[in-house]
């Protein structure tokens, strides 16, 4: 036996599906009654929704002076909880475009289910920046319309960009999920029985058919998206780091911040994509399709992505250091030992230590292990969020004007409810859509592929995989 | 079957798998057929050799997409930070180039996503309201596990039983007349 031992790539689908079954797998869920236990799900998720539409109409009424603002610390939750969502979304872009780009295949079983996410987490970002303008009914003034004032946005300012940044994500994100959705559309409308689904399905689906002309076009779309989307998602949390980073206070005013904050993003994006896959495929018996492989490799890129954030903190430190300026270095050191201490260390154990345990292949490939990291994780991204933005607020140039910043039950109700409009939505998605890329999964299995045919007779065969000789060991 | 009012859409077959679907698009094309096509619940990898399609037009509509958003952001920005209303921010000049790339990429992506999309749906003539093909029962199962080619009756070269006897040979396992 030699000390090499060649590891065919897993099967992406597991167990003895054709393409009949994995249609009845995914689309029955769309086609049969609706199920007792969601509408329970669905009346938590409305209860919540209704905690965030009672906290914004409260604030409109009242103004932003109900919140834990105070004088230094002009920004609070509502960016951090901003920042915090749409981070989150951009993991569905990084797997429904950078890994399609990077021609991995497995994306397929989670790219429908992810890109849902994206979308509903950049509506509950979008709610933060609306409503902390503190007059809503101005809102309109952020977009280049005219105003009774005659006056045009100030494009210099990257509170603007975010503007466009984030309206582009969405838009472009909604695009690329519904041309994704359209031939699967089709696929629910052809096997619905009662009028109203024929009706809606048929609608949605735009008379798609399947022909292969079609596909020619909607492959090289899908590709453009792809190649299109990937600039967007790194620029969007580039531009968002941007309304920290091109501003003068010490602790954001530092050009690390962009990849810093697209590898955070990432990060507890993939976070939150397994903490919702992991219910998501026991509830809904989708373990032949996402798998624990696919579980391992997300783990991965937690992994990885987490490491790189830990650097990022360590570099931060370096560079206040070393750049020689007071305020820079004091406000790391009052970062870590001052009086938002605990919530500095918060975030380095949950976001710089808990990943690392991702090194044991035991540990990564644990469901109940990598759930419980999998939230710990995404409190420790909304951590370093809060350790960002309050931190060097409270405690920047003039000690005489520092104070200290909580949150009051506003804050804290506004944060919670946007959990609400996110489950809410998550549910109409499992309940309507179908929550596989079936047309995609359907291209990854071994039947797929003409070669996987016999030449005579027609008949499917297996691939087989060919283990290549290791080379001489004396090399 | 009243064909008085029914006109011949074009000759539907079933096929058992991808390779089957793949082998007959190359018969249909070597034989000089044109207004033909094939149906499947996924791309099929080949497809596009074996039925000889060209290179999609996309990429050009696109690339159009994107130059109007390019353009249409720094005239949109010049029009009015520069021409409109001059503001002075802190002393930065008004055509302030820099400050403007985020705003110039967003809006590129905005309008290049928009080309890519409905000008995919346009290629494809979607969003369609009736497909002839529909009127088969069967065809239903194109979008599940079904492979199918057909041959339309536009096609000059179009003759039913000879078509019929095409598909019969190439292995087909059902063959329906599609009416319109």
């Amino acid at each position: 036996m030699s000390k090499y031992q060649y590891v065919p790539e897993p099967a992406l689908v597991k167990g003895d599906h054709d393409f009949a079954s994995l249609t009845r797998l995914v689309t029955d869920i769309n086609l049969r009654p609706t199920p007792k236990a969601w509408y329970l799900c669905m009346i938590g998720a409305n209860a919540l929704l209704m905690v965030m539409v009672v906290a914004i109409g409260y604030l409109i009424w009242e103004g932003i002076g109900i919140w834990g603002l105070n004088n230094p610390v002009g920004w609070g939750w509502a960016i951090i909880n901003f920042v915090w969502w749409v981070g989150i979304g951009h993991a569905g872009t990084l797997i429904s475009a950078i890994l399609f780009l990077f021609r991995q295949d497995w994306r397929t079983a989670i790219n429908r289910f992810a890109e849902a996410m994206t979308i509903f987490a950049v509506m509950c970002a979008g709610v933060f920046p609306a409503i902390h303008v503190g007059r809503i009914w101005a809102i309109y003034w952020v977009f280049p319309i005219p105003n009774q004032m005659a006056m045009w946005p100030n494009f210099n300012s990257p509170l603007l960009w975010d503007v466009f940044a984030v309206s582009t994500y969405f838009t472009v994100s909604f695009l690329f999920w519904y041309v994704g959705l359209v031939p699967d559309l089709a696929t629910i409308r052809d096997r619905a029985t009662d009028k109203i689904r024929k009706v809606a399905y048929g609608t949605l689906a735009l008379g798609w058919t399947g022909s292969n002309r079609h596909w020619w076009n909607y492959e090289k779309a899908y590709m453009i998206l792809a190649g299109l989307a990937t600039p967007l998602v790194l620029s969007v949390h580039t531009i968002v780091s941007f309304d920290f980073a091109v501003s003068m206070i010490p602790g954001w005013h530092t050009t690390i911040f962009p990849p810093y904050f697209v590898a955070g993003a990432i990060f507890s994006g993939f976070a939150m994509v397994l903490t919702l896959m992991i219910v998501a495929r026991k509830i809904y018996g989708m373990k032949d399709i996402m798998t624990n492989d696919h579980m391992e490799k997300m783990n991965i890129v937690i992994l990885v992505t987490g490491s790189m954030v830990g650097f990022a903190y360590m570099m931060e430190f370096f560079i206040a250091w070393y750049s020689g300026v007071e305020y820079e270095k004091a406000i790391f050191l009052l970062r870590a030992t001052g009086p938002y201490a605990w919530a500095y260390w918060a975030m380095m154990t949950c976001n710089v230590l808990s990943p690392q345990f991702f090194w044991f292949k035991k540990l990564r490939t644990s469901v109940g292990f990598t759930f419980f990291i999998s939230i710990v994780v995404n409190i420790g991204m909304w951590f370093e969020r809060f350790v960002i933005t309050v931190t060097s607020l409270a405690n920047d140039y003039l000690p005489s004007s520092w104070d200290y910043y909580s949150p009051t039950i506003w804050d804290v109700l506004t944060y919670v409810g946007t959990f609400g409009l996110f489950f809410t939505m998550f549910l109409l998605f499992l309940r309507f859509l179908p929550m596989v890329a079936l047309a995609e999964i359907k291209a990854v299995i071994p039947q797929a592929d003409p070669h996987n045919y016999d030449e005579e007779t027609g008949e499917f065969h297996k691939p087989k995989v060919e283990v290549p000789k290791p080379q001489s060991e004396k090399v | 079957m009243s064909t008085k009012e029914q006109n011949l859409y074009g000759i539907l077959a079933e096929f058992k798998n991808p390779k089957e679907l793949t082998d007959v698009a190359k018969t249909i094309s070597n034989s000089g057929f044109s207004k033909f096509d094939t149906f499947s619940p996924f791309p099929i990898h080949g497809m596009d050799k074996a039925m000889k399609l060209k290179k999609s037009k996309l990429g050009w509509i696109v690339f159009a997409h994107a130059l109007i958003g390019f353009i249409g952001a720094v005239s949109m920005m010049y029009y009015m930070s520069v021409l409109d209303y001059p503001i002075n921010i802190s002393g930065k000049p008004f055509f302030n180039a820099p400050a403007w790339v985020p705003i110039t990429f967003e809006l590129t992506v905005l309008l290049s996503a928009f080309g890519a999309v409905f000008g995919m749906f346009f290629l494809n003539g979607l969003p369609k309201l009736n497909n002839p093909l529909f009127n088969v029962e069967r065809f239903k199962k194109a979008t599940d596990d079904g492979f199918f080619a057909c041959i339309e009756a536009e096609d000059d070269k179009f003759k039913a039983d000879e078509v019929k006897e095409l598909f019969k040979e190439a292995g087909a396992t059902h063959i329906d007349e599609v009416y319109d």
